[in-house]
C-alpha cells in the first residue's frame, strides 16, 4: 500500500482551547489508484492533505508514505519525503515567482533525482508550454500557471501526487482542461492521486472518494 | 465615519507592531542626529557671537599692526577716542586673554563688560589681583591665575584682565589692536595714516571666528544631512511598505463608500500623529548625540582655531521647533509619495501581489539613467566649478547617482549569478535573491551610502595622518623649544644655551592681516635645519638664499590657495612693503595665513617683536637633562621647555580629537544603516512566506531556508560593500582634491589603505548577519503549522 492513513487526530489551538479538525481519520490509497477528497468548509479536508504531504505532523494516529511513517519523521524527514516520494499541487499555483517557466518546471525534480531533458520536453509538450518555457510565472494566465504547476510536479515522478483544489482558481472549461490533462499525465505516471475539492462534479472523475464530516470519515 | 475610518487604518499598526517602531526609529534616528549636529552648530556660532562681541568689536572698527602703547598715548593726546587691547593666548592652556584699559574702554551698548564701579574691584582689576571669565570658564580655572570673577555672557574660554597684567602674561610689549570708538576728529584712516605699520579693520558681525570655523560646521552639517537621508531611507520604505500592505485595505474602505479626501485626511493625520512621536524622540535623541559630542567639538574647536565653545548646551526654542520641522520635512517626503499612490489608486483595480515590489523594479531603468545623469553632473562639476558649495553638491551627486544605480547593478550582477549557477537550490537562491532587490533597495542603497561615506572620511583621515606624521617629523626637526618669560630672561638662556648646543635658532612671529585676513608673519635665521627638513610645496631657484638675504618671503598652502600667491607673485607685507613670494610650504592643521621672511628683515619691520622663543638643535640624548637644567636655572614652566616628542604628541592629539567628531557620526551613519537594513529584512521576511513557503513544501528544511536567507542578505550586503569601495575612493579624493582645499586651504596626497577597507567589508558582514539573524531565525523556528498557513490561506 503506498498510503496508509489510520486513526489519524489533529487540533488547532485556538482562544478558547484546542478545536479538533480531524477525529480519528483512516484510509489507504494504492499505486495508480486516484481519490477525491470532499466535505464542507472546515470539515477537515486541507488539514488531512497537508499531514499526508508531511507538512505538519498529526497529534495522534499513523501516516505511512511507501512503507514510512512520516508521523514520527523529523522536520528534515519530512522534508526528505517532500522531495522525493510526495508531488504537490497548490490552488494559487505556488510557483517561484524568481524563475523562468523552464526553471519552475525541473525545479522540485532538481532537488531530488534530478530530470531528463527528454522528460521535460515531453511534459512542456503535453502541458503545452514549449512557447512559454523563458517566461516568468507572472507573464501567464491563471490556467498557464496552474499546467506549469502540475508539470513541476510530474517531473518529479513523485509516487503520490497530492492536489489542494487544483481548478479551484480556473474558470470551468479551463478546470476541466486542466483536470482531464492532469489524470491522463498521472495515469501515465502510475502515481496515486489524492485530490482535495468542493466538486461534486470533479470529484466523480477520479476513481472513490472519501467524504469528511466534523473531521470524520463520513 | 471618521473615527471607524482611523481605527482601521491604526489596525495595521496594531497587527504589524514592528513596522511601526521602525517607522518611529527611522524618523527619530534621522531627525536625531541632523538636531544633534544642528545643537553642536548652534551652540558654537553662540560663543562666536559672544567672543565677537567681546568690548563691542563686532561693531567698531578697529586699528591692527604695529601698535605701541606711546602711539596710543600720541592719539589721544590727538583727540582720538581710541582705547588699547591685548589679545593671546595664555601658555599652557586652552584660555584667550584679553587686555583693556578700563578708563578709555568705549561703552558698548549690549556688549559685555566687567562691573568696576567698586573701588575695591577696580583696584584688584588694575593691579592683576583679579580678573574675569564665564561661569563655566572659572569651573576650569588654571592655577597660574589669579582668583577669577564670574562675567556672565563672556564667551566661553576668554578671560578679560589689565592691560599691563595681559602683557606681562602674554610677554608682549605691543599692543594687539586700537578700539575706535564714534566720535573722533576724523576717519579711522586718517588715524592709521598717522600710524606706520597700523591698518584699518571694519568690524564684521560675524567675526573672525565664524568665518574660520565655517568649513568645520559646514562639514558637520554635511554629515548631519547624510545621516538624515539615511535615515529618512528607513522611513521611506517603512511607509512605502506599510501603504502597499493597506491597499486591499484602502479598495475595500473606499468601495464601503469612505470618500478620498477623508482616506487622505486619515491617512495624513496619521503620519502627522507619528510625526509628532518620532520628532519628540529624534529631538531628545539629538539633545543627548549634541551633549556627547559636545565636549569633543570643543576641544577640537579650541585647539584647531582657538575658539572658545561651552562644553554644555544651551539650545532656543527655535532650535526644539526646527527639530519637529525637521521631522515633518522627513515625513512629508517619505509618505507624500505614498499618499499620492493612494489618491491614484483605481476603485476596482485588481489586487495585485507585491505590485510595489514590481513597481520598483519596471522603474529600474529609468533609475539606472538618473543615476549616471547624476555621475555625469558630479563629473561635470569636479572638472568645472569651484568652491565649497560647488564641492558638496558634487559630493551630493555622486552620493545620489551611486545609491539609484545600486539596485540595477545588483539586479545584473544576480542575474549573472542565476545564469551560471548550477543546482536547482543556487539558482532558486541567486534568483530569489535577485527578485528580492526591489524590497531592500532603500536599504541597501542606505548602507551603500553610509560605506561609502565610511571608506571616502576613513581614507581621507587616513591619508591625512599619513601625511601630517610625515610633516611634523619634517617640520619639527630641532630637538628642543624653549619659551622665556621675557626679554631679559630670553638673553639669558641664549647666553646659558649657545656653548652647549649645535645650534639655537630664535622664533620670532607677529601678527598682521595678510591679504586682508588674520595671519602672522615669522623671522628664521638661514641654517640648514630649514634648508634641509622644511617641506616645500613649490621652490623658486636659491629660495633659501634669497629668503636670508631679505629679497622675497615663503607663503603657507592656505594663504597660496586661497591668493593664488605662488612664486614669483608678490605679497603685501604691510611694514615690508610688497616682496616677491620664493616658495609655499604646507603648513596643515593652520587655519591662518603665514608668511616667513629672513630674521634681519623681520627685525626691521617689527622692531618691538620681543625675541622670547628658540627652537634648539642638540644631541637628541641630552634634551632630558638639559631641560631639567633650564627649568631649574630659569624656573621655566613644563609649558615653556618642550621636547620635540612632546609637541608631536600634542599635534597628533589634536589631529586625532579633530576627527573623533567625524568618527562618531560615521559611526552612528553605519549604525542607522544596519538598522534599516534589520528593519526591510524583518518586514520583508513576514512577506516573503508565500514565497517561501512552496520552496520548503517542495522539500527544503525550515533550517536550509534561514541559512538561505542569512546567506541572501550576506550575498547583497557584500555586493553592496563592492561597489561601495570604488564610492568610496572617489569620495575621499573629492574630499581631499576639492573640499579640503576649499574649505581649509591644504591638499593632500590620496593613500590607499585596502586593509581599513576590508576590515570595513568584515564588519558590513558582521552587521548584516546580525540584522539577518532575527528574520532568519524566526523561519528557522517557524511551526510547520504557520507554514501550512500561507496555503489554507489560498481559499
Amino acid at each position: 500500500m503506498l498510503l496508509s492513513v489510520s486513526d489519524v487526530h489533529k487540533s488547532f489551538a485556538s482562544a478558547d482551547g484546542p478545536v479538533p479538525v480531524l477525529r480519528g481519520v483512516s484510509f489507504t490509497l494504492d499505486h495508480g489508484q486516484t481519490l477525491a477528497l470532499t466535505g464542507e468548509s472546515g470539515s477537515g479536508k486541507s488539514t488531512l492533505l497537508h499531514l499526508v504531504a508531511g507538512l505538519d505532523a498529526p497529534d495522534d494516529g499513523r501516516i505511512e508514505v511507501a512503507g514510512k511513517d512520516i508521523a514520527g519523521l523529523d522536520d528534515a524527514g519530512r522534508a526528505a519525503v517532500r522531495r522525493r516520494d510526495v508531488g504537490l499541487v497548490f490552488q494559487q499555483f505556488n510557483l517561484i515567482p524568481s524563475l523562468t517557466v523552464a526553471q519552475n518546471l525541473s525545479f522540485h525534480a532538481r532537488l531530488g533525482e534530478g530530470v531528463s531533458p527528454e522528460r521535460l520536453d515531453y511534459l512542456a509538450q503535453r502541458l503545452g508550454l514549449a512557447d512559454l518555457l523563458a517566461r516568468y510565472p507572472e507573464q501567464l494566465s491563471g490556467g498557464q500557471q496552474q499546467r506549469v504547476a502540475i508539470g513541476r510536479t510530474l517531473a518529479a515522478e513523485p509516487r503520490l501526487i497530492l492536489a489542494d483544489e487544483p481548478t479551484g482558481n480556473l474558470d470551468e472549461g479551463t478546470g476541466d482542461d486542466v483536470l482531464s490533462l492532469m489524470l491522463e499525465l498521472v495515469a501515465d505516471s502510475g502515481a496515486a492521486f489524492l485530490m482535495v475539492t468542493h466538486s461534486d462534479r470533479l470529484a466523480g472523475q477520479l476513481d472513490a472518494r472519501l467524504h469528511l464530516r466534523a473531521g470524520q470519515v463520513a | 465615519m471618521i473615527a471607524a475610518t482611523l481605527l482601521a487604518l491604526w489596525s495595521h499598526w496594531r497587527r504589524h507592531p514592528i513596522q511601526l517602531v521602525t517607522l518611529v526609529v527611522g524618523l527619530a534616528l534621522a531627525t536625531g542626529l541632523w538636531t544633534g549636529v544642528q545643537a553642536i552648530n548652534a551652540q558654537a556660532r553662540l560663543s562666536y557671537d559672544q567672543a565677537a562681541a567681546t568690548l563691542g568689536q563686532d561693531r567698531l572698527p578697529r586699528l591692527e599692526g604695529a601698535l605701541t602703547l606711546e602711539a596710543f598715548a600720541a592719539a589721544r593726546r590727538a583727540g582720538w577716542p581710541v582705547s588699547p587691547v591685548v589679545e593671546g593666548r595664555l601658555r599652557g592652556t586652552s584660555l584667550t586673554l584679553y587686555g583693556i584699559d578700563p578708563f578709555t574702554l568705549p561703552p558698548t551698548p549690549g556688549g559685555v563688560m566687567p562691573d568696576l564701579s567698586d573701588t575695591d574691584v577696580l583696584r584688584d582689576f588694575l593691579t592683576g589681583e583679579v580678573v574675569f571669565a564665564a561661569p563655566e570658564t572659572l569651573a576650569r580655572w588654571p592655577d597660574a591665575l589669579p582668583p577669577g570673577r564670574p562675567l556672565s555672557g563672556l564667551a566661553p574660554g576668554l578671560v578679560m584682565a589689565d592691560l599691563t597684567f595681559a602683557q606681562a602674561q602674554l610677554s608682549q610689549a605691543g599692543v594687539t589692536r586700537f578700539l575706535i570708538a564714534p566720535g573722533g576728529s576724523g576717519t579711522p584712516e586718517e588715524l592709521a595714516a598717522t600710524i606706520p605699520g597700523s591698518t584699518v579693520v571694519q568690524p564684521e558681525p560675524d567675526g573672525d571666528l565664524a568665518r574660520l570655523t565655517d568649513s568645520f560646521h559646514l562639514n558637520l552639517t554635511a554629515f548631519g544631512l547624510l545621516a538624515f537621508a539615511v535615515g529618512l531611507f528607513i522611513v521611506h520604505a517603512t511607509i512605502g511598505l506599510a501603504f502597499e500592505q493597506r491597499r486591499t485595505l484602502v479598495r475595500t474602505l473606499r468601495a464601503l463608500g469612505v470618500p478620498l479626501s477623508v482616506l487622505i485626511g486619515c491617512l495624513a493625520a496619521e503620519l502627522l500623529a507619528l510625526t509628532l512621536v518620532a520628532g519628540a524622540l529624534g529631538v531628545a535623541l539629538g539633545y543627548i548625540v549634541a551633549a556627547a559630542l559636545l565636549p569633543g567639538v570643543a576641544a577640537t574647536l579650541s585647539g584647531l582655531y582657538g575658539a572658545g565653545v561651552a562644553g554644555s548646551l544651551s539650545l532656543s526654542p527655535l532650535w526644539w521647533m526646527s527639530g519637529f520641522g525637521m521631522a515633518g520635512l522627513g515625513m512629508a517626503v517619505a509618505g507624500g509619495l505614498g499618499l499620492r499612490q493612494i489618491a491614484r489608486l483605481p476603485l476596482l483595480a485588481p489586487a495585485m501581489p507585491r505590485a510595489w515590489a514590481r513597481a520598483q523594479r519596471a522603474g529600474l531603468r529609468r533609475q539606472a539613467a538618473a543615476g549616471l545623469v547624476l555621475l555625469g553632473i558630479s563629473a561635470a562639476l569636479g572638472i568645472l566649478a569651484e568652491g565649497l558649495l560647488a564641492g558638496f553638491l558634487l559630493l551630493g551627486a555622486l552620493l545620489v547617482g551611486a545609491a539609484l544605480l545600486l539596485p540595477p547593478i545588483l539586479t545584473v550582477l544576480l542575474d549573472l549569478g542565476t545564469q551560471r549557477a548550477r543546482g536547482a537550490v543556487a539558482q532558486w537562491l541567486w534568483a530569489d535573491t535577485r527578485q528580492q532587490v526591489p524590497g531592500l533597495s532603500l536599504a541597501l542603497m542606505a548602507l551603500l551610502l553610509a560605506l561609502a561615506a565610511n571608506i571616502g572620511v576613513g581614507t581621507m583621515v587616513g591619508s591625512f595622518r599619513a601625511t601630517f606624521v610625515g610633516w611634523l617629523d619634517q617640520r619639527l626637526a630641532s630637538e628642543m623649544y624653549v619659551t622665556a618669560s621675557n626679554v631679559e630672561e630670553a638673553r639669558a638662556i641664549e647666553a646659558f644655551l649657545a656653548p652647549q648646543v649645535e645650534a639655537l635658532l630664535p622664533i620670532v612671529s607677529q601678527e598682521v592681516t595678510l591679504a586682508a585676513a588674520p595671519g602672522e608673519v615669522f623671522g628664521i635665521v638661514d641654517h640648514p635645519t630649514y634648508r634641509d627638513n622644511w617641506p616645500l610645496l613649490a621652490a623658486s631657484p636659491d629660495v633659501w638664499t634669497k629668503l636670508s638675504e631679505g629679497a622675497g618671503v615663503l607663503v603657507n598652502e592656505q594663504l597660496a590657495r586661497r591668493q593664488d600667491l605662488w612664486p614669483g607673485a608678490q605679497l603685501d607685507l604691510g611694514p615690508l612693503t610688497a616682496m616677491p613670494v620664493l616658495g609655499v610650504y604646507s603648513d596643515y592643521g593652520n587655519p591662518l595665513g603665514q608668511a616667513i621672511v629672513g630674521i634681519d628683515a623681520f627685525s626691521r619691520a617689527f622692531p618691538e617683536a620681543p625675541r622670547l622663543r628658540y627652537a634648539v638643535r642638540v644631541d637628541p640624548d641630552t634634551v632630558p637633562e638639559l631641560a631639567a637644567d633650564l627649568s631649574d636655572r630659569f624656573n621655566l614652566s613644563q609649558d615653556q621647555v618642550v621636547s620635540q616628542s612632546a609637541i608631536k604628541a600634542f599635534s597628533l592629539a589634536v589631529f586625532e580629537q579633530t576627527f573623533s567628531v567625524t568618527a562618531a557620526l560615521n559611526v552612528l551613519t553605519l549604525g542607522v544603516a544596519g538598522f534599516a537594513l534589520w528593519a526591510s529584512l524583518t518586514t520583508l521576511g513576514a512577506m516573503r512566506l508565500p514565497q517561501v513557503a512552496p520552496v520548503w513544501a517542495l522539500g527544503l528544511t525550515r533550517r536550509q531556508l534561514a541559512l538561505a536567507d542569512l546567506g541572501r542578505a550576506l550575498v547583497l550586503a557584500v555586493l553592496t560593500a563592492l561597489v561601495a569601495v570604488p564610492v568610496g575612493i572617489v569620495l575621499a579624493w573629492v574630499l581631499l582634491a576639492i573640499v579640503n582645499v576649499q574649505a581649509f586651504g591644504w591638499r593632500l596626497p590620496l593613500q590607499a589603505d585596502p586593509w581599513s577597507w576590508l576590515s570595513l567589508g568584515g564588519w558590513t558582514v558582521v552587521a548584516a548577519t546580525l540584522a539577518a539573524a532575527l528574520p532568519a531565525w524566526r523561519l528557522w523556528r517557524m511551526p510547520p503549522a504557520d507554514l501550512v498557513k500561507v496555503f489554507a490561506h489560498e481559499r
